[in-house]
């Protein structure tokens, strides 16, 4: 079996990919997929310590963090799709209404 | 035989997360999600926590993807063309920040090396859907009922925003 860092490490590793993808990436729909990386990064370094102390407490918590996820996708598409329907377009840096 | 698993469903994650990031198709970022998403309940399956790999493949995997490609679809969004055609100062400092973000995780997990923990020997009991269930429904009783409440307040609030009926302006 491998050790625990292992398990962190590739979590650090895809918490800054999504880090990255949030930073470059134009599209609303990509940033917010990329925001979901980082959610599933956190999940597994979650799960991992849960199971490495064999404490279930942590599996709780990353079962919320599922539904509080599901409850996000759910609000952020619609302000999406409101969006889509005011500018006719995803792409954060054509919304600029209230840039200076 | 495990540490082979766990390399496989860990290149396989790692490299799904990167193509997410760099496809410039946003179907093709989404079912590469979808990839990665599939690949961290492996992994989960490696811990032992058979509940949450089945819930990840069931509610990600399933539902929440399912609603990611469908607005894609809706939308008809257009391709990043133009994503990594000419070089921005921009790119430069995500770099940067990149750096800085995982050398300050790794930092931290290397300082509290002597304080993680060994591999625990009721690792194989805590994740079962019985133990979870146990669990779920004594002492995380009032969370689990709390959740139903949000995710009512989600749907009734994403019908608001998305039902509303705005003037379409020409300037963009």
């Amino acid at each position: 079996m491998v050790g625990i860092d292992w398990f962190l490490g590739l979590s650090a590793v895809m918490f800054t990919i999504g880090v990255v993808g949030v930073l470059i990436r134009r599209n609303a729909i990509v940033i917010f997929m990329c925001a979901e990386l980082m959610l599933n990064a956190v999940n597994l370094s979650l799960v991992s310590f849960a199971s490495y102390y064999g404490n279930i407490s942590g599996q709780i918590l990353v079962f919320f963090a599922l539904a509080v996820a599901a409850a996000e996708a759910v609000v952020g598409l619609a302000i999406i799709i409101a969006i889509f329907r005011n500018n006719l377009t995803v792409d954060v840096s054509k919304i600029n209404l209230l840039r200076w | 035989m495990i540490v082979y698993l766990f390399m496989m469903l860990a290149v396989l994650a790692v490299g799904s997360a990167l193509a997410v990031v760099i496809n410039k198709n946003v179907i093709n970022s989404a079912l590469f999600l979808v990839l990665n998403l599939v690949s961290l309940a492996g992994l989960f399956l490696v811990l032992n926590a058979q509940f949450l790999a089945i819930i990840q493949v069931l509610v990600y995997a399933g539902a929440i993807m399912v609603l990611f490609l469908f607005v894609i679809m809706l939308l008809n969004v257009e391709n990043e063309e133009k994503l990594f055609d000419k070089f921005r100062v921009k790119y430069f400092l995500t770099f940067l920040l990149a750096i800085g973000v995982m050398g300050q995780i790794f930092y931290s997990i290397t300082g509290a090396a002597d304080m993680l923990p060994a591999i625990s020997e009721n690792m194989a009991y805590v994740g079962t859907v019985e133990a979870v269930g146990d669990v779920l429904y004594t002492k995380y009783l009032f969370p689990f009922e709390l959740t139903a409440i949000l995710l009512t307040a989600a749907i009734v609030g994403a019908l608001m925003i998305a039902q509303h009926k705005i003037k379409r302006t020409d300037e963009i």
